[in-house]
Protein backbone atom coordinates (compact mmCIF):
# COMPACT_ATOMS: atom_id res chain seq x y z
CA UNK A 1 0.00 0.00 0.00
CA UNK A 2 1.77 3.20 -1.09
CA UNK A 3 1.75 6.81 1.66
CA UNK A 4 0.43 9.48 1.58
CA UNK A 5 1.89 12.83 1.34
CA UNK A 6 2.45 13.79 5.27
CA UNK A 7 3.11 9.72 5.48
CA UNK A 8 5.91 9.99 3.03
CA UNK A 9 7.43 13.10 5.19
CA UNK A 10 7.11 11.58 8.36
CA UNK A 11 8.82 8.44 7.49
CA UNK A 12 11.58 10.31 5.66
CA UNK A 13 11.95 12.36 9.54
CA UNK A 14 11.42 8.71 11.51
CA UNK A 15 14.23 7.28 9.33
CA UNK A 16 11.80 4.30 8.30
CA UNK A 17 11.43 2.97 4.92
CA UNK A 18 7.34 3.35 5.72
CA UNK A 19 4.67 4.19 8.15
CA UNK A 20 0.94 3.39 8.20
CA UNK A 21 -1.39 5.11 9.48
CA UNK A 22 -1.93 4.32 13.45
CA UNK A 23 1.40 4.02 13.76
CA UNK A 24 3.20 5.26 16.68
CA UNK A 25 6.55 6.81 15.72
CA UNK A 26 9.53 9.66 16.81
CA UNK A 27 10.18 11.74 14.27
CA UNK A 28 13.24 14.24 13.94
CA UNK A 29 12.23 18.10 13.64
CA UNK A 30 13.50 20.85 11.65
CA UNK A 31 11.89 23.13 13.56
CA UNK A 32 10.18 23.86 16.76
CA UNK A 33 7.96 26.55 17.90
CA UNK A 34 6.49 28.43 20.76
CA UNK A 35 4.69 31.77 21.56
CA UNK A 36 4.18 34.14 24.83
CA UNK A 37 1.69 31.85 25.99
CA UNK A 38 2.87 28.73 25.36
CA UNK A 39 6.71 29.00 25.66
CA UNK A 40 6.80 30.40 29.44
CA UNK A 41 5.35 26.89 30.00
CA UNK A 42 7.45 24.78 28.06
CA UNK A 43 10.38 27.17 29.63
CA UNK A 44 9.37 25.89 33.06
CA UNK A 45 8.76 21.91 31.87
CA UNK A 46 12.55 22.22 30.38
CA UNK A 47 13.81 23.50 33.30
CA UNK A 48 11.97 21.18 35.75
CA UNK A 49 12.86 18.23 33.91
CA UNK A 50 17.10 19.20 34.13
CA UNK A 51 17.91 19.59 30.46
CA UNK A 52 20.91 21.63 30.31
CA UNK A 53 21.02 22.71 26.54
CA UNK A 54 18.63 22.78 23.90
CA UNK A 55 18.75 20.43 20.95
CA UNK A 56 19.81 23.05 18.05
CA UNK A 57 19.93 26.90 18.61
CA UNK A 58 18.68 27.70 15.31
CA UNK A 59 15.76 25.31 15.05
CA UNK A 60 13.85 26.70 17.54
CA UNK A 61 11.21 29.54 17.01
CA UNK A 62 10.05 31.64 19.56
CA UNK A 63 7.72 34.29 18.93
CA UNK A 64 6.13 36.84 20.86
CA UNK A 65 2.80 37.66 19.38
CA UNK A 66 -0.56 37.30 21.59
CA UNK A 67 -0.32 39.74 24.24
CA UNK A 68 2.48 41.84 22.83
CA UNK A 69 2.82 44.72 22.90
CA UNK A 70 2.55 43.95 26.27
CA UNK A 71 -1.08 44.49 27.19
CA UNK A 72 -0.67 43.85 31.28
CA UNK A 73 2.09 43.65 33.96
CA UNK A 74 1.19 39.36 33.84
CA UNK A 75 2.00 39.22 30.04
CA UNK A 76 5.10 41.24 30.51
CA UNK A 77 6.43 38.73 33.17
CA UNK A 78 5.52 35.56 31.10
CA UNK A 79 7.50 37.46 27.93
CA UNK A 80 10.23 38.00 30.17
CA UNK A 81 10.50 34.74 30.84
CA UNK A 82 11.05 33.89 27.74
CA UNK A 83 13.13 36.28 26.71
CA UNK A 84 15.42 35.33 29.17
CA UNK A 85 15.36 31.98 28.38
CA UNK A 86 16.21 33.08 24.60
CA UNK A 87 19.47 34.91 25.93
CA UNK A 88 20.38 31.94 27.86
CA UNK A 89 20.60 29.54 25.02
CA UNK A 90 21.14 32.11 22.41
CA UNK A 91 18.12 31.09 20.51
CA UNK A 92 18.60 32.69 16.61
CA UNK A 93 14.60 32.99 15.99
CA UNK A 94 13.04 34.94 18.69
CA UNK A 95 11.03 37.63 17.70
CA UNK A 96 9.95 40.48 19.81
CA UNK A 97 8.65 43.60 19.45
CA UNK A 98 9.83 45.37 16.63
CA UNK A 99 11.06 42.15 14.70
CA UNK A 100 7.87 40.10 16.03
CA UNK A 101 5.18 39.11 13.16
CA UNK A 102 2.29 36.82 13.88
CA UNK A 103 3.67 33.33 13.93
CA UNK A 104 2.07 31.57 11.22
CA UNK A 105 2.99 34.87 9.31
CA UNK A 106 6.46 35.36 10.24
CA UNK A 107 8.01 31.74 9.57
CA UNK A 108 7.21 31.31 6.10
CA UNK A 109 8.11 34.80 5.76
CA UNK A 110 11.77 34.73 6.99
CA UNK A 111 11.82 31.34 5.19
CA UNK A 112 12.20 29.10 8.51
CA UNK A 113 9.89 26.81 7.23
CA UNK A 114 10.06 25.11 4.15
CA UNK A 115 8.93 22.24 1.76
CA UNK A 116 9.39 18.37 3.07
CA UNK A 117 9.94 20.05 7.00
CA UNK A 118 8.54 18.25 9.44
CA UNK A 119 7.56 21.18 12.37
CA UNK A 120 5.93 21.31 15.33
CA UNK A 121 4.65 24.33 17.59
CA UNK A 122 2.96 25.03 20.62
CA UNK A 123 0.13 26.56 18.77
CA UNK A 124 -2.85 24.99 16.84
CA UNK A 125 -2.18 27.01 13.76
CA UNK A 126 1.10 25.46 13.13
CA UNK A 127 -0.22 23.47 10.61
CA UNK A 128 -0.37 26.64 8.32
CA UNK A 129 2.88 25.75 7.01
CA UNK A 130 1.07 22.67 4.91
CA UNK A 131 1.21 25.13 2.00
CA UNK A 132 4.89 25.03 1.80
CA UNK A 133 4.44 21.31 1.15
CA UNK A 134 5.68 20.78 4.65
CA UNK A 135 4.18 18.25 7.62
CA UNK A 136 3.33 20.58 10.46
CA UNK A 137 1.47 20.45 13.16
CA UNK A 138 0.61 21.73 16.83
CA UNK A 139 1.11 20.60 19.69
CA UNK A 140 1.42 21.62 23.57
CA UNK A 141 3.62 23.16 26.01
CA UNK A 142 5.00 19.82 27.53
CA UNK A 143 5.83 18.60 23.82
CA UNK A 144 7.98 22.08 22.97
CA UNK A 145 9.88 21.59 26.02
CA UNK A 146 10.49 17.64 24.86
CA UNK A 147 11.35 19.39 21.55
CA UNK A 148 13.90 21.93 22.09
CA UNK A 149 15.70 19.39 24.44
CA UNK A 150 15.69 16.22 22.01
CA UNK A 151 15.06 17.80 18.75
CA UNK A 152 12.16 14.84 18.43
CA UNK A 153 8.46 14.65 19.10
CA UNK A 154 6.42 11.47 18.91
CA UNK A 155 3.56 10.94 16.63
CA UNK A 156 0.46 8.48 15.77
CA UNK A 157 0.71 8.46 11.71
CA UNK A 158 -2.50 9.69 10.16
CA UNK A 159 -4.94 8.60 8.00
CA UNK A 160 -5.99 11.31 5.11
CA UNK A 161 -8.89 12.70 3.50
CA UNK A 162 -8.27 13.90 -0.07
CA UNK A 163 -9.59 17.30 -0.86
CA UNK A 164 -9.70 17.65 -4.72
CA UNK A 165 -9.63 20.98 -5.86
CA UNK A 166 -11.12 21.85 -9.34
CA UNK A 167 -11.65 25.23 -11.16
CA UNK A 168 -10.63 29.01 -10.50
CA UNK A 169 -11.85 31.54 -7.89
CA UNK A 170 -13.72 34.48 -9.35
CA UNK A 171 -14.11 37.54 -8.38
CA UNK A 172 -14.04 38.45 -4.67
CA UNK A 173 -14.01 34.88 -3.59
CA UNK A 174 -10.56 33.89 -1.67
CA UNK A 175 -8.90 30.80 -0.11
CA UNK A 176 -11.02 31.98 3.27
CA UNK A 177 -13.89 30.73 1.20
CA UNK A 178 -12.41 27.55 0.11
CA UNK A 179 -11.33 26.68 3.71
CA UNK A 180 -14.38 27.85 4.99
CA UNK A 181 -16.64 25.91 2.46
CA UNK A 182 -14.83 22.92 3.51
CA UNK A 183 -14.83 23.25 7.02
CA UNK A 184 -19.36 23.78 6.80
CA UNK A 185 -18.95 20.81 4.61
CA UNK A 186 -17.36 17.80 6.98
CA UNK A 187 -17.45 19.55 10.30
CA UNK A 188 -15.59 20.87 12.96
CA UNK A 189 -14.30 17.41 13.82
CA UNK A 190 -14.73 15.60 10.24
CA UNK A 191 -11.25 15.63 9.62
CA UNK A 192 -10.18 14.94 13.61
CA UNK A 193 -6.76 13.04 13.81
CA UNK A 194 -6.36 13.23 10.02
CA UNK A 195 -4.22 15.14 7.53
CA UNK A 196 -6.24 17.03 4.90
CA UNK A 197 -4.14 16.61 1.82
CA UNK A 198 -5.18 18.96 -1.34
CA UNK A 199 -4.72 17.74 -4.79
CA UNK A 200 -6.13 18.81 -8.21
CA UNK A 201 -6.03 21.25 -11.15
CA UNK A 202 -7.17 23.66 -9.05
CA UNK A 203 -4.28 24.07 -6.51
CA UNK A 204 -2.25 26.04 -9.21
CA UNK A 205 -4.37 28.87 -9.56
CA UNK A 206 -4.05 29.67 -5.78
CA UNK A 207 -1.73 32.00 -4.67
CA UNK A 208 0.77 31.29 -1.58
CA UNK A 209 -1.01 33.79 0.68
CA UNK A 210 -4.69 31.61 -0.63
CA UNK A 211 -3.35 28.28 0.50
CA UNK A 212 -1.85 29.83 3.97
CA UNK A 213 -4.68 30.56 4.83
CA UNK A 214 -6.69 26.92 3.98
CA UNK A 215 -4.09 25.39 5.24
CA UNK A 216 -3.93 27.53 8.68
CA UNK A 217 -7.67 26.70 9.31
CA UNK A 218 -7.25 22.67 8.91
CA UNK A 219 -7.77 22.38 12.76
CA UNK A 220 -10.43 24.23 12.49
CA UNK A 221 -11.52 20.57 10.91
CA UNK A 222 -9.81 19.22 13.47
CA UNK A 223 -7.03 18.18 11.19
CA UNK A 224 -3.90 17.16 12.55
CA UNK A 225 -1.96 18.98 9.39
CA UNK A 226 -3.10 19.83 6.29
CA UNK A 227 -0.78 19.61 3.06
CA UNK A 228 -0.17 21.13 -0.38
CA UNK A 229 2.18 19.55 -3.18
CA UNK A 230 4.84 21.60 -4.21
CA UNK A 231 4.75 23.16 -7.63
CA UNK A 232 6.46 26.67 -9.04
CA UNK A 233 4.26 28.74 -6.66
CA UNK A 234 5.68 27.25 -3.82
CA UNK A 235 9.21 27.10 -5.33
CA UNK A 236 8.66 30.53 -6.44
CA UNK A 237 7.75 31.84 -2.83
CA UNK A 238 10.51 30.04 -0.98
CA UNK A 239 13.41 30.75 -3.35
CA UNK A 240 15.76 33.11 -1.56
CA UNK A 241 13.64 32.98 1.54
CA UNK A 242 14.02 29.00 2.61
CA UNK A 243 17.48 28.43 3.94
CA UNK A 244 17.48 24.80 4.04
CA UNK A 245 17.44 22.49 1.24
CA UNK A 246 14.04 21.84 -0.55
CA UNK A 247 13.11 18.81 -0.58
CA UNK A 248 9.71 17.74 -2.59
CA UNK A 249 7.93 14.75 -1.65
CA UNK A 250 4.38 13.43 -3.37
CA UNK A 251 1.97 11.00 -2.21
CA UNK A 252 1.56 7.87 -4.38
CA UNK A 253 -0.63 6.87 -6.90
CA UNK A 254 -1.92 3.87 -4.76
CA UNK A 255 -2.03 5.86 -1.01
CA UNK A 256 -4.82 5.70 0.85
CA UNK A 257 -7.53 7.78 1.65
CA UNK A 258 -10.31 7.40 4.10
CA UNK A 259 -12.54 9.42 1.27
CA UNK A 260 -12.44 12.14 -1.04
CA UNK A 261 -14.02 15.16 -1.50
CA UNK A 262 -14.30 17.64 -4.37
CA UNK A 263 -15.06 20.98 -4.89
CA UNK A 264 -15.02 23.47 -7.87
CA UNK A 265 -13.37 26.62 -6.95
CA UNK A 266 -15.91 28.18 -9.90
CA UNK A 267 -18.88 27.36 -7.38
CA UNK A 268 -17.67 28.80 -4.55
CA UNK A 269 -19.40 32.07 -3.26
CA UNK A 270 -17.84 34.39 -0.25
CA UNK A 271 -18.64 32.59 2.40
CA UNK A 272 -19.37 33.23 6.02
CA UNK A 273 -19.12 31.54 9.20
CA UNK A 274 -21.67 32.02 11.38
CA UNK A 275 -21.32 32.22 15.53
CA UNK A 276 -19.79 29.73 17.45
CA UNK A 277 -18.42 27.31 14.98
CA UNK A 278 -16.47 27.68 12.05
CA UNK A 279 -18.88 25.22 10.89
CA UNK A 280 -22.13 27.59 10.71
CA UNK A 281 -21.23 28.74 7.23
CA UNK A 282 -23.92 30.04 4.96
CA UNK A 283 -22.79 31.80 1.42
CA UNK A 284 -23.21 35.48 1.42
CA UNK A 285 -26.13 35.61 -0.54
CA UNK A 286 -27.85 33.63 2.15
CA UNK A 287 -26.56 36.77 4.90
CA UNK A 288 -26.20 39.84 2.49
CA UNK A 289 -27.50 43.05 4.69
CA UNK A 290 -29.27 41.30 7.31
CA UNK A 291 -26.29 41.13 9.77
CA UNK A 292 -26.06 44.32 11.89
CA UNK A 293 -21.88 44.72 13.18
CA UNK A 294 -20.15 46.67 15.69
CA UNK A 295 -16.48 46.12 14.64
CA UNK A 296 -14.39 44.45 11.94
CA UNK A 297 -11.05 42.85 12.35
CA UNK A 298 -8.68 42.67 9.53
CA UNK A 299 -5.77 40.56 9.97
CA UNK A 300 -4.08 37.24 12.11
CA UNK A 301 -2.33 34.28 11.22
CA UNK A 302 -5.35 33.72 8.53
CA UNK A 303 -5.61 36.95 6.78
CA UNK A 304 -2.79 39.47 7.36
CA UNK A 305 -0.78 39.32 4.52
CA UNK A 306 -0.18 41.00 1.80
CA UNK A 307 -2.94 40.26 -0.29
CA UNK A 308 -5.48 40.47 2.15
CA UNK A 309 -3.94 44.03 3.00
CA UNK A 310 -4.43 44.46 -0.65
CA UNK A 311 -8.09 43.10 -0.76
CA UNK A 312 -9.43 45.29 2.16
CA UNK A 313 -7.87 48.53 0.41
CA UNK A 314 -9.34 47.72 -2.84
CA UNK A 315 -12.75 47.64 -0.68
CA UNK A 316 -12.29 50.69 1.42
CA UNK A 317 -10.62 53.15 -1.32
CA UNK A 318 -12.20 56.43 -0.97
CA UNK A 319 -14.91 54.83 0.64
CA UNK A 320 -16.35 55.08 4.11
CA UNK A 321 -16.35 52.93 7.30
CA UNK A 322 -20.12 53.08 8.23
CA UNK A 323 -20.32 55.31 11.10
CA UNK A 324 -20.88 53.03 14.94
CA UNK A 325 -18.47 50.71 13.17
CA UNK A 326 -14.85 50.32 14.78
CA UNK A 327 -12.53 48.61 11.70
CA UNK A 328 -9.48 47.72 13.10
CA UNK A 329 -6.60 46.58 10.30
CA UNK A 330 -3.34 44.27 11.75
CA UNK A 331 -0.82 43.62 8.87
CA UNK A 332 0.23 40.64 10.48
CA UNK A 333 4.05 41.10 10.20
CA UNK A 334 6.65 44.10 10.31
CA UNK A 335 7.18 43.85 6.45
CA UNK A 336 3.97 43.52 5.71
CA UNK A 337 3.26 46.68 7.60
CA UNK A 338 6.23 48.12 5.49
CA UNK A 339 4.78 47.01 2.06
CA UNK A 340 1.07 47.89 3.10
CA UNK A 341 2.75 51.32 4.10
CA UNK A 342 5.05 51.53 1.05
CA UNK A 343 1.96 51.15 -1.26
CA UNK A 344 -0.08 53.82 0.47
CA UNK A 345 -2.73 51.21 1.87
CA UNK A 346 -2.65 52.96 4.85
CA UNK A 347 -3.58 56.10 3.31
CA UNK A 348 -6.57 54.30 2.07
CA UNK A 349 -7.34 52.67 5.76
CA UNK A 350 -6.82 55.86 7.86
CA UNK A 351 -9.12 58.01 5.35
CA UNK A 352 -12.04 55.48 5.40
CA UNK A 353 -11.64 56.18 9.44
CA UNK A 354 -10.29 52.31 10.12
CA UNK A 355 -7.53 51.94 12.85
CA UNK A 356 -3.96 50.42 11.79
CA UNK A 357 -1.76 48.30 14.48
CA UNK A 358 0.97 47.45 14.67
CA UNK A 359 1.76 43.28 14.18
CA UNK A 360 -0.34 41.38 17.26
CA UNK A 361 -2.91 38.83 17.55
CA UNK A 362 -4.75 41.27 20.08
CA UNK A 363 -8.66 40.80 19.30
CA UNK A 364 -8.06 37.23 17.45
CA UNK A 365 -7.92 35.87 20.97
CA UNK A 366 -9.55 38.46 23.35
CA UNK A 367 -6.03 39.13 24.04
CA UNK A 368 -6.45 43.28 23.70
CA UNK A 369 -6.67 45.48 21.00
CA UNK A 370 -10.34 45.22 20.27
CA UNK A 371 -12.68 43.36 22.80
CA UNK A 372 -16.14 42.86 22.42
CA UNK A 373 -18.98 43.80 25.04
CA UNK A 374 -21.47 41.87 25.58
CA UNK A 375 -24.10 42.11 22.98
CA UNK A 376 -21.42 43.48 20.00
CA UNK A 377 -20.65 41.85 17.12
CA UNK A 378 -17.46 41.42 14.85
CA UNK A 379 -16.75 40.15 11.56
CA UNK A 380 -13.65 38.96 11.61
CA UNK A 381 -11.28 37.26 9.15
CA UNK A 382 -10.09 35.43 12.13
CA UNK A 383 -10.29 31.66 12.38
CA UNK A 384 -12.37 30.82 15.40
CA UNK A 385 -15.69 32.41 16.85
CA UNK A 386 -16.00 30.34 19.88
CA UNK A 387 -18.14 31.58 22.61
CA UNK A 388 -16.43 34.73 24.33
CA UNK A 389 -13.40 34.61 21.62
CA UNK A 390 -13.35 38.06 21.19
CA UNK A 391 -14.65 39.35 24.66
CA UNK A 392 -17.52 38.96 26.58
CA UNK A 393 -19.45 35.69 26.66
CA UNK A 394 -22.26 37.48 25.00
CA UNK A 395 -20.65 38.76 22.26
CA UNK A 396 -20.87 37.17 18.70
CA UNK A 397 -17.86 36.55 15.69
CA UNK A 398 -18.62 36.20 12.69
CA UNK A 399 -15.69 35.05 10.05
CA UNK A 400 -15.50 36.08 6.57
CA UNK A 401 -12.51 36.86 3.78
CA UNK A 402 -10.94 40.64 3.74
CA UNK A 403 -12.99 41.63 0.95
CA UNK A 404 -16.40 40.75 3.26
CA UNK A 405 -14.78 42.31 6.23
CA UNK A 406 -13.94 45.53 4.46
CA UNK A 407 -17.40 45.67 2.80
CA UNK A 408 -19.19 45.22 6.17
CA UNK A 409 -17.17 47.92 7.91
CA UNK A 410 -18.55 50.49 4.77
CA UNK A 411 -22.10 49.44 5.30
CA UNK A 412 -22.41 48.60 8.98
CA UNK A 413 -23.89 44.75 7.94
CA UNK A 414 -22.27 41.82 6.44
CA UNK A 415 -22.25 42.64 3.18
CA UNK A 416 -21.26 41.02 -0.19
CA UNK A 417 -18.59 43.36 -1.54
CA UNK A 418 -19.90 42.80 -5.17
CA UNK A 419 -23.01 45.10 -3.93
CA UNK A 420 -21.18 47.73 -2.75
CA UNK B 1 -5.53 2.99 39.64
CA UNK B 2 -9.49 3.66 40.17
CA UNK B 3 -11.07 6.71 40.69
CA UNK B 4 -14.05 7.64 41.72
CA UNK B 5 -16.46 10.85 41.76
CA UNK B 6 -19.77 12.86 40.55
CA UNK B 7 -20.14 14.10 37.06
CA UNK B 8 -20.24 17.34 35.21
CA UNK B 9 -21.49 16.85 32.02
CA UNK B 10 -20.63 18.77 28.85
CA UNK B 11 -22.35 18.59 25.19
CA UNK B 12 -20.06 18.50 21.84
CA UNK B 13 -17.22 20.76 21.10
CA UNK B 14 -16.19 21.66 24.31
CA UNK B 15 -13.42 24.10 23.00
CA UNK B 16 -10.66 25.50 24.62
CA UNK B 17 -11.51 28.96 25.13
CA UNK B 18 -14.20 28.05 27.73
CA UNK B 19 -12.31 25.64 29.00
CA UNK B 20 -9.84 28.28 30.88
CA UNK B 21 -10.33 31.74 28.63
CA UNK B 22 -7.43 33.73 26.86
CA UNK B 23 -8.02 36.78 29.12
CA UNK B 24 -6.90 34.89 32.03
CA UNK B 25 -3.82 33.12 29.91
CA UNK B 26 -1.28 36.03 31.27
CA UNK B 27 -0.48 33.50 33.66
CA UNK B 28 0.88 29.79 33.98
CA UNK B 29 -0.08 29.16 37.60
CA UNK B 30 -2.29 26.26 38.04
CA UNK B 31 -4.29 27.26 40.87
CA UNK B 32 -4.82 30.86 39.67
CA UNK B 33 -5.69 28.71 36.55
CA UNK B 34 -8.05 26.60 37.78
CA UNK B 35 -9.86 29.43 39.79
CA UNK B 36 -11.05 30.31 35.95
CA UNK B 37 -11.82 26.67 34.60
CA UNK B 38 -15.04 26.54 32.28
CA UNK B 39 -16.03 29.68 33.48
CA UNK B 40 -17.54 30.72 30.11
CA UNK B 41 -19.73 27.30 29.85
CA UNK B 42 -20.19 26.68 33.20
CA UNK B 43 -19.84 29.56 35.50
CA UNK B 44 -20.81 27.68 39.09
CA UNK B 45 -17.99 25.16 38.07
CA UNK B 46 -15.67 26.03 40.29
CA UNK B 47 -18.20 26.41 43.19
CA UNK B 48 -19.45 22.90 42.67
CA UNK B 49 -16.59 20.65 41.29
CA UNK B 50 -15.30 18.62 44.34
CA UNK B 51 -11.63 16.82 44.11
CA UNK B 52 -12.20 12.96 42.15
CA UNK B 53 -15.01 14.42 40.32
CA UNK B 54 -15.56 13.46 36.40
CA UNK B 55 -15.86 15.50 33.83
CA UNK B 56 -18.29 13.91 30.56
CA UNK B 57 -18.62 15.17 27.14
CA UNK B 58 -20.04 14.12 24.01
CA UNK B 59 -17.45 14.67 20.62
CA UNK B 60 -14.70 17.02 20.04
CA UNK B 61 -13.92 17.96 23.41
CA UNK B 62 -11.00 20.07 23.70
CA UNK B 63 -11.22 21.40 20.15
CA UNK B 64 -9.44 25.12 19.59
CA UNK B 65 -6.14 26.35 20.76
CA UNK B 66 -3.02 24.15 21.84
CA UNK B 67 -3.50 25.83 25.09
CA UNK B 68 -2.01 22.98 27.52
CA UNK B 69 -3.56 25.53 30.06
CA UNK B 70 -6.39 24.12 29.54
CA UNK B 71 -5.84 20.76 30.85
CA UNK B 72 -3.70 21.90 33.64
CA UNK B 73 -6.76 24.21 35.10
CA UNK B 74 -9.00 21.20 34.90
CA UNK B 75 -6.44 18.68 36.62
CA UNK B 76 -5.81 21.14 39.07
CA UNK B 77 -9.19 21.76 39.73
CA UNK B 78 -9.39 18.57 40.71
CA UNK B 79 -11.12 16.11 38.38
CA UNK B 80 -9.66 13.14 38.29
CA UNK B 81 -10.97 11.73 34.86
CA UNK B 82 -12.84 12.86 32.16
CA UNK B 83 -14.69 10.92 29.62
CA UNK B 84 -15.94 11.72 26.01
CA UNK B 85 -16.77 10.53 22.82
CA UNK B 86 -13.58 11.98 21.05
CA UNK B 87 -11.13 14.10 22.13
CA UNK B 88 -9.65 17.06 19.59
CA UNK B 89 -6.45 15.48 18.54
CA UNK B 90 -4.49 18.14 20.41
CA UNK B 91 -6.20 18.29 23.97
CA UNK B 92 -5.65 14.73 23.73
CA UNK B 93 -1.81 14.91 23.51
CA UNK B 94 -1.01 17.68 26.21
CA UNK B 95 -3.58 15.96 28.22
CA UNK B 96 -1.29 12.42 28.12
CA UNK B 97 1.53 14.75 28.53
CA UNK B 98 1.11 16.06 31.44
CA UNK B 99 -0.83 13.31 33.13
CA UNK B 100 -4.71 14.25 33.20
CA UNK B 101 -6.49 11.01 32.84
CA UNK B 102 -8.92 11.10 29.81
CA UNK B 103 -11.08 7.92 28.41
CA UNK B 104 -12.71 7.79 25.10
CA UNK B 105 -16.30 5.83 25.40
CA UNK B 106 -18.57 7.21 23.04
CA UNK B 107 -21.72 4.95 24.61
CA UNK B 108 -21.17 6.22 28.52
CA UNK B 109 -20.46 9.47 27.45
CA UNK B 110 -23.84 9.48 26.18
CA UNK B 111 -25.58 7.78 28.84
CA UNK B 112 -23.91 9.16 31.90
CA UNK B 113 -25.91 12.19 33.61
CA UNK B 114 -24.71 15.04 35.27
CA UNK B 115 -24.63 14.40 38.55
CA UNK B 116 -24.26 10.45 38.42
CA UNK B 117 -21.59 8.45 41.01
CA UNK B 118 -18.99 7.11 38.36
CA UNK B 119 -15.85 4.91 39.05
CA UNK B 120 -13.12 4.30 36.25
CA UNK B 121 -10.65 1.54 36.24
CA UNK B 122 -7.67 2.32 33.79
CA UNK B 123 -6.16 -0.59 34.39
CA UNK B 124 -8.86 -2.47 32.39
CA UNK B 125 -10.37 0.55 31.10
CA UNK B 126 -13.82 -0.39 32.56
CA UNK B 127 -16.52 2.77 33.53
CA UNK B 128 -19.17 1.83 36.13
CA UNK B 129 -21.93 4.24 37.15
CA UNK B 130 -23.10 3.61 40.08
CA UNK B 131 -25.59 5.87 40.50
CA UNK B 132 -27.43 3.19 37.50
CA UNK B 133 -25.52 0.47 37.55
CA UNK B 134 -24.35 0.42 34.13
CA UNK B 135 -21.01 -0.76 32.79
CA UNK B 136 -19.01 0.22 30.13
CA UNK B 137 -15.57 -0.56 28.54
CA UNK B 138 -13.16 1.64 26.89
CA UNK B 139 -10.58 1.02 24.61
CA UNK B 140 -7.28 1.18 26.57
CA UNK B 141 -3.96 2.73 25.92
CA UNK B 142 -1.58 1.35 23.57
CA UNK B 143 1.74 0.83 25.31
CA UNK B 144 3.54 3.36 24.27
CA UNK B 145 1.37 5.75 25.78
CA UNK B 146 0.99 3.58 28.71
CA UNK B 147 4.78 4.06 29.01
CA UNK B 148 4.54 8.09 29.26
CA UNK B 149 1.78 8.09 31.60
CA UNK B 150 3.58 5.69 33.91
CA UNK B 151 6.41 7.35 33.90
CA UNK B 152 4.32 10.40 34.79
CA UNK B 153 4.42 12.27 31.67
CA UNK B 154 6.58 13.13 28.71
CA UNK B 155 9.39 14.63 30.35
CA UNK B 156 9.81 12.21 32.77
CA UNK B 157 9.79 9.49 30.07
CA UNK B 158 12.14 11.41 28.13
CA UNK B 159 14.62 12.54 30.54
CA UNK B 160 16.97 8.91 30.68
CA UNK B 161 17.77 9.92 27.39
CA UNK B 162 18.60 13.62 27.98
S1 LIG C 1 -3.60 35.30 15.08
FE1 LIG C 1 -5.10 34.24 16.35
S2 LIG C 1 -5.13 32.14 15.65
FE2 LIG C 1 -3.29 33.12 14.81
S3 LIG C 1 -1.67 32.60 16.25
FE3 LIG C 1 -2.53 34.56 16.87
S4 LIG C 1 -4.15 34.07 18.37
FE4 LIG C 1 -3.64 32.20 17.27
Amino acid sequence: MGMTMTQKILAAHAGLPEVKAGQLIVAKLDLCLGNDITAPVAVNEFERCGACKVFDKSRIALVMDHFTPNKDIKAAEQVKRVREFANKFDIDNYFDVGRMGVEHAVLPEQGLVGPGDCVIGADSHTCTYGALGAFSTGVGSTDLAAAMATGTAWFKVPSAIKVELTGKLSKYVTGKDVVLHLIGMIGVDGALYKSLEFTGDGVAALSMDDRLCIANMAIEAGAKNGIFPVDDVTLAYVNGRFKREVRIFEADPDAEYESVVKIDLSELRPTVAFPHLPENTKTIDECNGQVKIDQVVIGSCTNGRMEDMRAAAEILKGRKVAKGVRCIIIPATQQIWLDSMREGLFDIFIEAGAAVSTPTCGPCLGGHMGILAAGERAVSTTNRNFVGRMGHVESEVYLASPYVAAASAVTGYITDPATL
Amino acid sequence: MVVQGKVHKYGDNVDTDVIIPARYLNTSNHQELAAHCMEDIDKDFVKRVQPGDIIVANKNFGCGSSREHAPIAIKASGISCVIASTFARIFYRNAINIGLAILECDEAAKDIQAGDEVKVDFDTGVIENLTTGKKYQAEPFPPFIQNIIEKGGLLNAINNRL
